[in-house]
């Protein structure tokens, strides 16, 4: 209902001039600071138009007197940090794995980066301190099947276990003794018996471990080595040490050897740079089972 | 505008607002056009501008087994916890690689960005993980991940995977605009089978129609296909078309 503008006594406002049932509303001007900031919104919008990209054109867009654009300002930053940290590392990337380790200053960078690495790339298979788990062998414990020195570490990061995408790929394979009819069950059940024993674990009651030896000595002993410490030429590993990757249940042992797990470590080099593979082997090295 | 008698008889334009505030069909028109105006600038031109999607090399349309496993990422909402998004921003590109390309989502539809990362971004996962670990992430992400959140996806090894409805698919992105060729529109059986056959003439002909194709028995524990096969073939390709060595950021600034 339309009536004429009044003015209401109370607030000294006037009316709208919309009346229901008795009911009017007031005309109260939007507050004032809220009008300026209003203003001043629609002034900014026009000084951004001038600075930053803002509007199509028919083949491509106004990129604004400041060239700003969300890659160049990633990149920036990015070379912005590795500026911070060449300084800071005085070329990590120029020094070898024997000097980082020998320089306290270098060590700690190297140590902060890898850990940093460790925790986004290798902690969902190596555990977040490197301790392993089933089928993915323990870094901490000084049994390698690959070598623990700073350079064969590197060399495995970079390259993988017979990683599918990788030439240089560390490439060997434990034979399938059950699967391809090498070895009959009863053999390899002696076999695996005769593995625990060599690491000092007793046998199952009842089953010729003195066979297991020479099936041992006949199969294994060109890979693992007359005595089972294993060969790192060929990563095959050391059945010595009590420390297992796939675990030294009799169970385990026997599937281990029926079906061979030549387990897959991915190569990281087409993946991460070549400093943060260097913080890498360094930090890995760290982690108690360093040689 | 101290006060608003004026502002209802005065003649200058700004104060003719109650026209349109009075008049809800005059309004909705304004409105209409206000917004149809925010459109046209924002959304028209990512359809002309070749500058919003840079050239790069290596896109090629998923593969019939690929794009099976994408299904499947949809139908789980496996987006509702991970991106596809690498922003252009330091401690992104620092942890996850570099920085998403419009380009590399060319052919998703939908795309597969997300918006929330209860866990970390899938963008570039392909090659970082092996198969048997996926296989057992996917199983019990706590038998990898101690404290992991994820659901359990162990179903997806024990169901085959369903074909129906992919050729049908497969036409329907080409509608939409992927480049399927008519070769690989008539192999798409062949293809979903030879994905996981390496070492066969078919595979060699899958890699020959679809570069990079990794070619393996993703979950070996069944012989048949199943969709946990065809998901991990989906994650193993993820973010490995592009080859950075071979682009020029400089030259794709936008
Ligand atoms: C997908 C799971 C996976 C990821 C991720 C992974 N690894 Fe491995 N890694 C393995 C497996 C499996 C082996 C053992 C391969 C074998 O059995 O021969 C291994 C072996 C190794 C070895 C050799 C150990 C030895 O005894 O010689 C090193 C060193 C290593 N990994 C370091 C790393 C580092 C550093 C990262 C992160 C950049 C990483 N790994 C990420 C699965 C993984
Ligand atoms: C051609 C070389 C080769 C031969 C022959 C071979 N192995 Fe192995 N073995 C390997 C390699 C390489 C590995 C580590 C690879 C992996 O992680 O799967 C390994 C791993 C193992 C492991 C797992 C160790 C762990 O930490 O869990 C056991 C047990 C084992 N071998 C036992 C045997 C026995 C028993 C025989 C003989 C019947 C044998 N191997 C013959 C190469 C060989
Ligand atoms: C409730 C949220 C949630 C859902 C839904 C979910 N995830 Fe995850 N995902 C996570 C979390 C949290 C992690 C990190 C911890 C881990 O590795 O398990 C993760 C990790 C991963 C990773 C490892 C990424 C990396 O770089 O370490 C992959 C691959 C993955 N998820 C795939 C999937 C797939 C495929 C689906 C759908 C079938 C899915 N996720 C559904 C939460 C989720």
């Amino acid at each position: 209902m339309s009536e004429p503008v009044q003015l209401d006594k109370v607030s000294g406002q006037t009316t709208t001039g919309h009346e229901w049932d008795g009911i009017r509303e007031l005309n109260t001007p939007l507050p004032r600071w809220w009008l300026w900031v209003f203003y001043a919104c629609i002034a900014f919008s026009f000084v951004y138009w001038i600075f930053y990209p803002a509007w199509p054109t028919t083949s491509s867009f106004t990129s604004g007197v400041l060239g700003q654009t969300n890659r160049t300002a990633a990149l920036a930053d990015i070379a912005a940090a590795q500026a911070v940290r060449a300084q800071m590392a005085a070329g990590l990337e120029k020094a070898s794995l024997a000097q980082i380790a020998g320089d306290p200053k270098l060590l700690e960078l190297a140590l902060a980066q890898g850990k940093a690495a460790f925790g986004d790339n290798c902690s969902p298979c190596h555990g977040s301190g490197g301790q392993g788990q089933k089928g993915y062998p323990n870094l901490t414990a000084g049994r390698w099947l690959w070598g623990g020195t700073l350079d064969q570490i590197q060399a495995t990061i970079t390259h993988g276990i017979r990683a599918p995408n990788d030439a240089d790929t560390h490439a060997s394979a434990m034979p399938s003794f059950g699967k391809d009819g090498i070895l009959k069950p009863e053999e390899i059940r002696q076999v695996a018996n005769y593995v625990r024993t060599i690491d000092g674990v007793e046998p199952e009651q009842g089953v010729d471990v003195a066979a297991g030896k020479k099936i041992f000595l006949d199969n294994c002993a060109a890979c693992h080595g007359e005595d089972g410490k294993g060969n790192i030429e060929m990563g095959s590993a050391n059945l010595t040490t009590k420390v297992w990757q796939y675990g030294n249940d009799i169970s385990d042992l026997i599937y281990t050897i029926t079906y061979a797990r030549n387990s897959v470590m991915p190569a990281w080099g087409q993946r991460l740079d070549p400093e943060t593979i260097k913080s890498l082997a360094v930090y890995v090295h760290s982690l108690g089972g360093g040689r | 505008m101290t006060s608003s008698t004026q502002a209802h008889h005065g003649g200058s334009l700004l104060s003719k607002h109650h026209i349109l505030e009075r008049n809800p069909i005059l309004l909705v028109i304004g409105i209409l056009i206000m917004v149809a105006i925010g459109g046209l600038v924002e959304i028209v031109p990512l359809f002309y501008l070749k500058s919003t999607i840079e050239a790069v090399e290596g896109m090629r349309p998923y593969t019939p087994l690929e794009l099976a496993g994408r299904n499947i990422y949809v139908r789980e909402g496996c987006y509702l916890c991970h991106s596809q998004m690498i922003r252009s921003l330091r401690d992104e590109v620092e942890r996850y690689g570099h920085f998403s390309l419009a380009a590399e989502s060319m052919y998703d539809h939908p795309f597969q960005w997300g918006s929330k990362r209860n866990g970390p971004d899938i963008a570039r996962v392909g090659g970082k993980y092996t198969d048997s670990w996926h296989v057992a992430h996917l199983t019990n992400p706590r038998s990898v991940v101690p404290q992991s959140i994820m659901p359990s996806y162990g179903f997806l090894f024990e169901t085959p995977l369903d074909t129906r409805a992919l050729v049908a698919n497969v036409a329907t992105n080409r509608e939409v605009g992927v480049p399927y060729t008519d070769d690989q529109m008539a192999n798409v059986m062949n293809d979903l089978k030879a994905q996981v056959n390496p070492d066969t003439p078919e595979a060699a002909a899958l890699i020959k129609r679809y570069p990079k194709a990794v070619v393996r028995k993703f979950y070996p524990g069944s012989p048949e296909v199943t969709e946990g096969d065809a998901v991990i073939a989906y994650l193993q390709m993820l973010g490995t078309l592009v080859d950075f060595k071979q682009f020029d950021d400089k030259a794709n600034l936008r």
